[in-house]
């Protein structure tokens, strides 16, 4: 706050000490003075941009507002039309033949793509339309107060100084604007298209706006809602066991490498680490070989020692490939919280476990009643993400048994597969895109609950400054 | 020690029974997949965890019978791209965000909390044709713009959290010095939040390393690959008689990521936390 403010008084102070120079030069006329009235000013910006930078006397300024809205009219109108009739239709014109050569008709999703751009576009003109009408009738203020608007090179540095962050915001915001919000728009949008194999593929036929049809086909109609349900409760599932069993194997071994009389600390310490450094997706593709029901060395063994004398399908039964899972998960995720949580321990005061021996407590009593709520304190919104991050955890699932088993209930996935992973299946091999695309709203819901509720009550929100 | 008691004694065996136990569950895979390339049979039914004999062959035949060192070299590419762009976009986003008051502030941030909770799944049939149009579909300039464009909205939020917690009492002293905003942001802040900057910085370059979804989709022809999807084809592809060549692959990446790891331990341990507290 303070560093601008700064610069506007070093502004202000600039330009009134120009204002003694020029009246030092020029003996002060009332007649010289010109007093636009604001509100004219802003009128005028209103009916065609610039007008209102004109009657305020700044010709550049105007005529390049005035340039840029002819320009976009002269060329923009029509292309613009036919965007929005794009968006609204998603294309007339189905692909036809004509003998053996195909006569190409219109592409929904190219056209729909398109109109987006061109709606995103168009808002953002309607904001600098809108900075067009405020500039004029500040300006027009301004000088009726007598202070002399700036001239174009002091609008320049103007620019420089004010827009330093704008400037610094500019990539970032393109950015996001072109590679995450236009993609979740035409995603959310898709949700109320028909767009799926095999009557509705664009460029061979047409798609159409069908509103809610495909969230209502998602709940009742049996095909899909055996699925949604099935994937749905076992992503639950899923998320719940996989954070749960990681966090407490964590805190385990924290608290066996926080004992006193333990040796080696620092060497087991980097053992267990160990997983947590090694690339992840070479881990899972190791696993599965590990796991592998024919040919996998730990069926092997089991075999050899005659334990078991025939292979045990730990990826190919739906009951224990979820159970394999789960322990293999454990394998990556534990040493996260083992590190989280031992600096957790070593930051717990000492004397609060005295006080507590000296008021006759036994050992679980210190652990349940000082240890556990401290950790949890520090630990839970941590808890959180990760439990979001396993609701989407696509390549655990994907590259260990790419949702396999075979379950013939289920329309386009597997015994294991959990929504996000449902999803790319029906996105890149089957191009369901519609019933992905409602998937895909449902997981933001549940994930923006998570989130929003975690958000609220960290340190982050309620800290004053985080937001204004 | 004579007074110690038994139970205690028999307490710390156990200890350090589960200890070796765990010790030997985290090695096994590792030991197996390094003995796994160094056997000198084709297919995982055949490999032995103690190779009969040790063999590079597997080695060899990457380097000269396959992409694998193309695919090697795509990745560090995109990994370093992605981590030279993505740095920038983030901290000078977070820069704008935590040490200016402008219309739109407020609204931007917000954008950025709800963005990074929506699953970069859902936008990947709009990614898919919007390269397509700009002809940067199997391409890694693509790639790299995809992953660089993702990684903002969490970033940001983690760099703009740091920045706050670095008092402005600096920069207003190098104001009325007459320093202008771009050399504080130089001379001041980068030195400053210098672990936070490492996080993103390897966090970035680290990404591309395991990412298979949007590689898998963005690259096409078998020359642009990078190592996940190039590794993860090895073994699915081909009815695991390739599973040796992958160990070999496997281990080839994983040592030089693993190391890195270890190096910058603190910092990532130190961000991730950072990251959840500040939502």
């Amino acid at each position: 706050m303070n560093s601008l403010r700064n610069e506007e008084w070093d502004k202000s102070i600039g330009t009134t000490s120009q204002n003694v120079k020029k009246q030092e030069q020029k003996p002060a006329s009332p007649r010289k003075i010109y007093r636009p009235s604001a509100k004219k000013a802003a009128i005028l910006s209103l009916l065609f941009m610039g007008l209102g930078q004109l009657y305020n006397r700044q010709i550049l300024k105007g005529l390049s507002f005035a340039a840029l809205e002819l320009y976009l009219l002269v060329f923009w109108t029509v292309p613009f039309q036919w965007g929005m009739w794009g968006l609204t239709t998603l294309g007339e014109t189905p692909q036809g033949r004509d003998g053996f050569a195909i006569v190409q008709g219109d592409h929904s999703i190219f056209l729909m793509i398109e109109g987006i751009l061109f709606l995103i576009s168009f808002l953002l003109l309607l904001w600098f339309y809108y900075f067009n009408v405020r500039d004029a009738y500040k300006v027009a203020l301004k000088r009726q107060r007598g202070i002399k608007s700036n001239d174009a090179k002091e609008m320049f540095k103007n620019i420089w100084d004010n827009g330093f962050p704008y400037l610094l915001l500019t990539p970032s915001v393109l950015f996001t604007a072109f590679l995450t919000i236009l993609p979740l728009l035409f995603g959310v949008l898709i949700a109320f298209t028909n767009y799926s194999a095999p009557n509705h593929l664009a460029p061979k036929s047409l798609v159409d706006w069908v509103g809610l049809d495909t969230f209502v086909q998602l709940f009742q109609m049996k095909t899909w809602s055996t699925t949604f349900y099935g994937v749905f409760s076992w992503t639950i599932v899923w998320a719940i066991l996989s954070t749960v069993t990681t966090f407490f194997l964590g805190l385990a071994f924290a608290i066996i490498l926080n004992q006193k009389g333990i040796r080696f600390k620092r060497f087991w310490r980097s053992m267990f680490i160990l997983p947590w450094a090694i690339p992840q997706f070479i881990s899972i593709l190791i696993m599965r070989n590990i796991f592998n029901g024919e040919f996998g060395p730990i069926n092997r063994y089991l075999i050899d020692l005659g334990i078991i004398n025939q292979a045990i399908p730990w990826l190919s039964d739906p009951f224990l490939a979820k159970v394999t899972l789960i322990v293999v998960n454990m394998w990556f995720g534990f040493p996260f919280w083992m590190v989280l949580m031992s600096g957790v321990l070593t930051s717990i005061d000492k004397e609060l476990y005295e006080a507590a021996e000296v008021d006759g407590a036994g050992g679980s009593q210190k652990f349940w009643k000082i240890t556990m709520p401290l950790i949890m304190f520090a630990t839970a919104p941590l808890a959180i993400m990760s439990f979001a991050g396993n609701f989407n955890n696509f390549n655990i699932i994907y590259l260990m048994t790419e949702g396999g088993p075979v379950n013939i209930d289920y329309s386009y996935a597997g015994s294991t597969d959990i929504l996000i992973s449902w999803i790319y299946k029906l996105t890149l091999d089957n191009s369901q895109f519609a019933v992905a695309s409602c998937v895909s709203i449902l997981i933001f819901m549940v994930i923006s609950i998570f989130s929003i509720w975690n958000f609220r009550r960290t340190r982050a929100f309620k800290e004053e400054d985080m937001m204004s | 020690m004579t007074n110690i008691s038994l139970g205690r004694k028999l307490g710390h065996a156990l200890i350090y029974a589960v200890l070796i136990l765990t010790t030997v569950a985290i090695l096994y895979p590792v030991m197996w997949i390094v003995s796994g390339s160094l056997n000198p049979g084709d297919s995982l039914f055949t490999t032995r965890f103690i190779p009969e004999s040790i063999s590079f062959v597997h080695y060899q035949y990457l380097f000269n019978e396959t992409d694998y060192p193309l695919w090697y070299w795509n990745t560090f590419k995109i990994a370093f791209w992605n981590m030279i762009l993505s740095t920038i976009l983030v901290v000078t986003a977070a820069y704008a965000f935590s040490r200016f008051r402008f219309p739109g502030r407020k609204q931007g941030l917000m954008a950025m909390l709800v963005l990074q909770m929506f699953p970069s799944f859902m936008g990947m049939i709009a990614i898919y044709i919007l390269l397509l149009q700009v002809n940067l579909l199997d391409n890694h300039w693509g790639l790299i713009l995809v992953y660089a464009g993702g990684s903002i909205p969490f970033g940001a939020w983690l760099v703009k959290g740091y920045f706050d917690g670095i008092p402005r009492s600096l920069e207003e002293a190098a104001k009325i010095d007459g320093a202008s905003d771009v050399k504080i942001f130089y001379k001041i802040m980068m030195p400053l939040s210098t672990p936070i900057l490492v996080f993103i910085a390897v966090t970035n370059f680290i990404g591309p390393w395991m990412d298979f979804i949007f590689a898998r989709l963005v690259l096409r022809s078998d020359e642009k690959k990078t190592l996940a999807v190039g590794l993860f084809e090895m073994i699915t592809g081909r009815a695991n008689t390739e599973f040796t060549n992958f160990a070999a692959g496997a281990v080839l990446v994983a040592v030089p990521i693993t190391i890195l790891f270890f190096i910058f331990q603190d910092h990532l341990v130190n961000g991730l936390k950072a990251g959840a507290n500040k939502g």
